[in-house]
């Protein structure tokens, strides 16, 4: 029986490989290792759709660009204005004079031919240029900025440990974050949506920061605030400083950075590190500025504001501001990680507690367990024997299920578990139509091994073409779904796939078994 | 044991009109319900907003909960229970994202605690920003137009053998989908206009089977949603799913009879379509009957003991198995005779 044997070949390899797929997910540590992944909603954790906002990190370049070029006009000696205002993604500046005008443009086409030119007209010796960056250019740094965005925060989570985080992209500009089992979700999102960009900003000494709070400030200036909160009375007070706007010094040039306590206050402070350049452009910054006022600024927040009291060389500080021990350490961990190119939206979040998820999987366990019970007491009631045949191809399709999820590493979700359970229902019905054909076929008086050859034969397509139908639901449903949904459409699929395989393939051995090598003379069906 | 006898004779193509009648009034009432209400009802996943479940060790007044979300800013909440009324279990909606900065959670655990005296566990929390709504409803659409339209494509190629016609169709409609999405058309409009291209080229281009599946899928997935809106129940994510999975469902009954139709056409060629059609539905009505049945046994006792965050999930596949039987039995098939019918009024 050629036939035979390699349907029996097939069922014995099959379900042994489900088996050992099976088996790692409920005994610790065997070989192939490979667990079932509980999706979020069953373990409980933080699920989070970030926007990065990558225009901004466009706008921030051609700041960056705006300012170089108002330090060159000034060391030339070109009065301009309006280099300080971004209106609309563009900057424009107007030059007056003739001579200046030439000079403006020489220094324009040399050293900044990055820049594309908006528009340019000259009114009475006034020229007004704005200009934006190329489009290409700006497509770039957007890409960049989402990349870099992600690459970031994996390093940030990574820090905070936690097992088997998922990050990635999504569409253009956004990130998709699953941080399975995270009890603390408030500070894993602080911790991820903190741009830490850190900047030593000089405080500017040559005008007052109340008039600048009036609303004259000083081109080139600006007014940031010190934000503190009194442990005891829970008053916040809020410090303006008039700051140059242009950092002299940024957090791209940290090596390290990690928590200490203060032995004076016994109060943790971050120690930062700068590599060699920082270090230099640190000491050059602090001999050049003895005596004032430097502000260390996160993320437009004002930390503190020292008087440089001597030169400091060895390129080491340290970031003061009143810190929790959970407050310095996750700010050490953005540090060392990087600031974001630009900062994130929370587009969709997610959190769910460890008690609903187990709840979750114990009530979709005795909604599973009654189900299948029901449906394999049934079976047996009506098909007797046959019947019987059925249910043990319906108790190894359920481990086909578990050992396919486990193998493609997929995520069991509630979902999913409802999958499961409603393709307990489905699994039997490729069985229920070959009975009923078989059943069929006996009425028309065949003998019994021409009925049951027939009652297969018969079915075997009427089984896939319904199946194939439902395996294309599924298939859509994983391609369009996410989270919760995708883990339905896996379970519904791998459930399809291993229902007909257990009705045609399986079912099949033990019926020519029964036939063939007991040669049973009556089937019980 | 059998529940049908063999040789059952029920003239299901002679009650078709009745079945007409009664699908057309229910697919009319769930269309009222659904213009009624202003569309579905959509859950956060779709139409955005914040949702916040908690549970608590005794019973508590939910107007307290409600008093103390408003004393910090969250207003506009609706409370319901949620599972089991024996657990004290809560969701707490708000229509607003809320951007859950810094000590969302603990803020609201302590509002509570405040309003209720006791305090609360919180169970979950989600927040679905408008934007990303906007996309699930578009990516659902589309999820639920597109199996219908490879489902029809598959079954016209098996059952009426014109797979080229069916690919060329394919090919025009989801061009034309993807040119007129270009011009930011509701994705709701966008789809019912494919859908009726979709249903008119099938009858311009006599694929019957494929639109006999079609127009029975449509008329469960009709009901369904038209169920959901009667009940008040929301859509989410998973009733997608839900609605998904229940086409596949309908339309594996359906197909199992127009294999038997197709089988029976061979046997008995000399059979009128109406006698084919009427022999192969009882011929398989007893496959039909046991297997939705045992399908329903599942689902009922997920229903029943899945808990909260699947039972409007059960729910949906409950009402789309029971629907998705009936219409395999009085729709899609006798729809079949609706090419003779057009035929004998020429």
């Amino acid at each position: 029986m050629k036939n035979i044997s390699w349907k029996l070949a097939a069922s014995v390899l099959v379900i042994l490989a489900a088996v050992i797929y099976t088996i790692p997910t409920f005994v610790q540590g065997v070989w192939p290792y490979k667990k079932i992944n509980l999706g979020l909603d069953l373990q409980g954790g933080m699920h989070l759709v970030l926007e990065v906002e990558a225009e901004k990190a466009v706008e921030s370049s051609l700041e960056r660009i705006a300012q170089d070029l108002r330090m060159t006009l000034r060391k030339d000696q070109i009065p301009a204005t309006g280099l300080d205002q971004m209106e609309g993604g563009k900057i424009s500046v107007r030059i007056q004079g003739r001579d200046q005008i030439d000079k403006f443009d020489k220094i324009l086409n040399d050293s900044y031919k990055e820049l594309r030119i908006v528009s340019r007209n000259v009114e009475n010796d006034v020229l007004t240029v704005s200009f934006d960056l190329p489009d290409k250019e700006a497509d770039h740094i957007r890409r960049m900025a989402v990349e870099q965005a992600l690459e970031t925060i994996r390093n940030r989570i990574d820090q905070f440990g936690v097992s088997e985080p998922d990050i990635r992209q999504e569409g253009d500009n956004r990130l998709l974050i699953q941080l399975p089992g995270v009890k603390d979700t408030q500070r894993a999102k602080d911790l991820i949506g903190k741009t830490a960009l850190l900047e030593f900003k000089l405080v500017d000494e040559n005008h007052d920061v109340n008039a600048a709070l009036k609303g004259v400030v000083p081109p080139g200036s600006e007014v940031l605030y010190e934000v503190r909160e009194d442990p005891q009375t829970r008053r916040t007070t809020k410090t303006p400083y008039l700051l140059i706007k242009r950092p002299v010094l940024t957090g791209a040039y940290l090596t390290d950075a990690k928590v200490q306590i203060d032995s004076q206050y016994n109060e943790p402070y971050v120690a930062i590190k700068f590599d060699k350049k920082g270090a230099q452009i640190f000491e050059k910054i602090t001999e050049e500025n003895v005596k004032k006022r430097l502000a260390i600024v996160l993320d437009n927040k004002v930390y503190s504001a020292p008087v440089i009291q001597e030169k400091i060389s060895g390129g080491e500080a340290r970031i003061t501001g009143r810190f929790t021990p959970e407050e310095a350490r996750d700010l050490a961990i953005v540090l060392r990680a990087g600031a974001l190119p630009a900062p994130v939206k929370v587009l969709e979040e997610r959190t769910v507690g460890p008690s609903l998820g187990t709840d979750s999987i114990h009530k979709g366990l005795l909604a599973g367990l009654i189900g299948s019970g029901l449906i394999i007491l049934f079976m047996f009631f009506y098909y007797r024997g046959s019947g019987l045949i059925a249910d043990v191809a319906l108790l190894f399709n359920i481990v086909m299920i578990f050992g396919g999820l486990a193998m493609f590493q997929a995520t069991l979700t509630m979902p999913g578990i409802a999958g499961i359970i409603l393709t307990i229902g489905m699994a039997v019905d490729a069985n229920v139509l070959i009975f009923e054909r078989i059943r069929e076929e006996l009425r028309l008086g065949k003998s019994l091994r021409a009925a049951v050859d027939a009652g297969f034969h018969m079915a075997t397509w009427t089984i896939l073409d319904a199946n194939i139908t439902t395996l294309i639901a599924g298939l859509v449903l994983f391609q369009f779904g996410t989270g919760p949904v995708k883990g339905f459409a896996v379970t519904l699929s791998l459930g399809v796939v291993s229902s007909v395989f257990t009705a045609l393939v399986l079912t099949r051995v033990i019926f020519d078994f029964f036939i063939v090598q007991r040669k049973i003379k009556r089937l019980s069906i | 044991m059998e529940f049908i006898k063999p040789n059952t004779n029920f003239d299901f193509v002679g009650k078709r009109k009745i079945a007409y009648g009664v699908s057309i009034s229910l697919i009319l009432l769930s269309i009222f319900s659904l213009v009624f209400h202003g569309g579905p009802k959509y859950g956060i996943d779709f139409a955005g907003g914040t949702i916040i479940q908690v549970k608590f060790p005794t019973s508590v007044v939910t107007e307290n909960i409600k008093s103390g979300l408003a004393g910090m800013g969250l207003v506009n909440t609706t409370i319901q229970t949620f599972g089991d009324p024996r657990e004290f279990e809560y969701l707490i909606r708000t229509d607003k994202p809320v951007q859950t900065t810094d000590t969302f959670s603990q803020q609201v655990k302590n509002s509570i605690k405040q309003a209720t005296g006791t305090e609360p566990d919180i169970r979950r929390i989600e927040m679905v920003g408008p934007q990303v709504g906007k996309d699930l409803q578009e990516k659902a659409l589309f999820a639920i137009y597109y199996s219908m339209l490879f489902i029809a494509i598959y079954i016209s190629g098996r059952f009426d053998f014109r797979w080229i016609a069916c690919a060329v169709i394919a090919a025009a409609l989801m061009g034309s989908v993807y040119l007129l999405s270009q011009w930011h058309i509701s994705m709701a409009i966008l789809t019912a206009i494919a859908l009726i291209i979709t249903l008119v080229l099938f009858w311009i281009l006599n694929l019957k089977y494929a639109m006999g599946a079609i127009v029975a899928l449509i008329h469960d997935v009709v009901i369904t949603v038209g169920c959901f809106s009667l009940f008040g129940k929301e859509f989410s994510l998973p009733i997608i799913a839900a609605v998904l999975s229940i086409m596949g469902y309908s339309l594996n009954d359906t197909i199992i009879v127009y294999d038997r139709i197709r089988e029976n056409l061979h046997k008995y060629p000399k059979n009128t379509l109406g006698i084919t059609i009427n022999r192969s539905v009882n011929e398989t009505l007893s496959r039909t009957i046991l297997t939705s049945g045992l399908t329903l046994l599942a689902v009922v006792s997920l229903f029943i003991f899945g808990g909260g965050i699947i039972h409007d999930f059960a729910l949906a596949m409950l009402v789309g198995i029971v629907v998705g039987t009936y219409s395999s039995i009085y729709v899609a098939s006798p729809i079949l005779m609706a090419w003779q019918d057009a035929g004998k009024k020429k």
